[in-house]
């Protein structure tokens, strides 16, 4: 098991390795839905409540069935299949109890499906043999880091639109990209603080 | 005379539209920009771009041919999960030949081989084409756009090795002088690259945004 204290591994997953801007991961929600704050917020508390409730749900499957069944080679459909599902149940619950929750993060839910950190989560989770409580900080740190990487990132161009002469070409995805190039840069500002193996 | 018809014969062709749409003409990258993250995250070495490109254009190709099979059998309420299954499929399939045959590229690779599953590439052909269309075209289709995908890889992971590394395939290409960009290696430089390469290649494709 990998050794690394759950609140130093929360610390990392927000900060020094933000899955966003350090290992690249989640950009299609992330070019697309951060035109307006007020969205990206929504997306944004979506996906911390998916991701940690997956990545709680796929640790024992995979460690207290997969493993000991010797069946690690269908882990992926596995995962799939448990985040759709995830997300299907959390879609009912949500239209059924909470309406009013609908209209504000009901309508990203099933786009988090095909959002490629939930997968991830639960791949280095795997790879990087966490136990349980390591699995519930690392998740949740990772999804606040996500969170917090599209929320800024709304923020800064909703700020954009102020400024009128970007080129034509660069305009949406482009300048999307060149400024999370320069976020990335900000964030490599918090690596050294701590460092994971 | 007759090779010009032929020619414009080929052009209109049902199949050599559903090839070639993926290459310019809704090419994944720079006009629906999907399937970023495992562009920018495996680019900083050429042989992962090359492992990337084949996987996914494998992937596509096939599971697009899949949905396309299946395309009457699948309730549409359940649709999305059925690609996921077919998808997953696939790519255990590379990830085990990756692990078998070529094993530091897999290590290289690590999770984002796995990360193929959710490349919105695969969903995206499968939704937008395969479940509308015949076996045969949605082949061609994932087929073309899988292609163009790769290619847009290969050309990030040659500036970003020769610039990062100032090596290409391993082998060195820059004089001993140079110092390497270690920018380039790493995320800032992943996302300062495509955005220029959107820049360029939108500039010239005139496909803007408001």
């Amino acid at each position: 098991m990998n050794p690394t204290n759950p609140l130093i591994l929360l610390v990392a997953s927000i900060f020094t390795h933000n899955i966003a801007l350090v290992y690249i991961l989640g950009m299609c929600p992330f070019i697309v839905i951060s035109k307006n704050f007020k969205t990206a917020f929504g997306m944004g508390v979506a996906v911390v409540f998916v991701v940690t409730l997956t990545a709680v749900i796929t640790w024992p499957i995979y460690w207290l069935i997969l493993v000991p069944a010797k069946a690690e080679i269908i882990s992926y459909l596995i995962f799939i299949c448990v985040i759709a599902a995830t997300v299907q149940f959390l879609e009912m619950v949500i239209e059924k109890f909470f309406p009013p929750l609908q209209s504000s993060f009901g309508i990203f839910l099933p786009l988090i499906t095909v959002n490629c950190i939930v997968l991830a989560v639960c791949l280095f989770m795997v790879l990087r043999k966490y136990d349980f409580i390591q699995t519930v900080f690392y998740s949740f740190g990772t999804s606040v880091g996500w969170s917090l990487a599209i929320i800024v990132m709304a923020a800064i161009k909703e700020k954009l639109i102020l400024v009128g002469d970007i080129p034509k070409g660069l305009r949406g995805a482009g300048i999307t990209m060149i400024i999370a190039g320069l976020m990335a840069f900000a964030f490599m500002g918090f690596a050294g603080m701590i460092t994971l193996q | 005379m007759p090779k010009k018809q032929f020619k414009r014969g080929i052009k209109h062709a049902k199949w050599f539209k559903a090839l070639t749409a993926g290459l310019w003409q809704d090419h994944p990258t720079f006009c629906m920009v999907l399937g970023i993250c495992s562009m920018l995250a495996i680019t900083n070495r050429l042989d992962n771009a090359i492992a990337m490109g084949v996987g996914v254009t494998f992937c596509t190709a096939f599971s697009s041919l899949f949905v396309a099979l299946f395309r009457n059998t699948i309730p549409s309420r359940v649709r999305m999960l059925a690609y996921m299954v077919i998808i997953a499929t696939f790519v255990i399939c590379v990830d085990r030949f990756l692990k078998a045959y070529f094993p530091p590229i897999s290590e290289a690779m690590g999770p984002y081989v796995g990360l193929i599953i959710t490349n919105c590439i695969l969903m995206g052909r499968a939704e937008a084409y395969a479940i509308k269309n015949g076996p045969i075209l949605s082949f061609l289709d994932g087929l073309g756009c899988g292609v163009g995908y790769s290619f847009m890889l290969v050309l990030m992971a040659i500036v970003r090795e020769t610039i990062g590394f100032g090596t290409l395939l391993g082998h060195r290409v820059m004089p001993t002088a140079w110092t390497n960009w270690v920018v380039m290696t790493i995320a800032p430089g992943a996302f300062f690259l495509l955005g220029v390469y959107l820049w360029i290649f939108r500039t010239i494709a005139k496909k803007t945004e408001t």
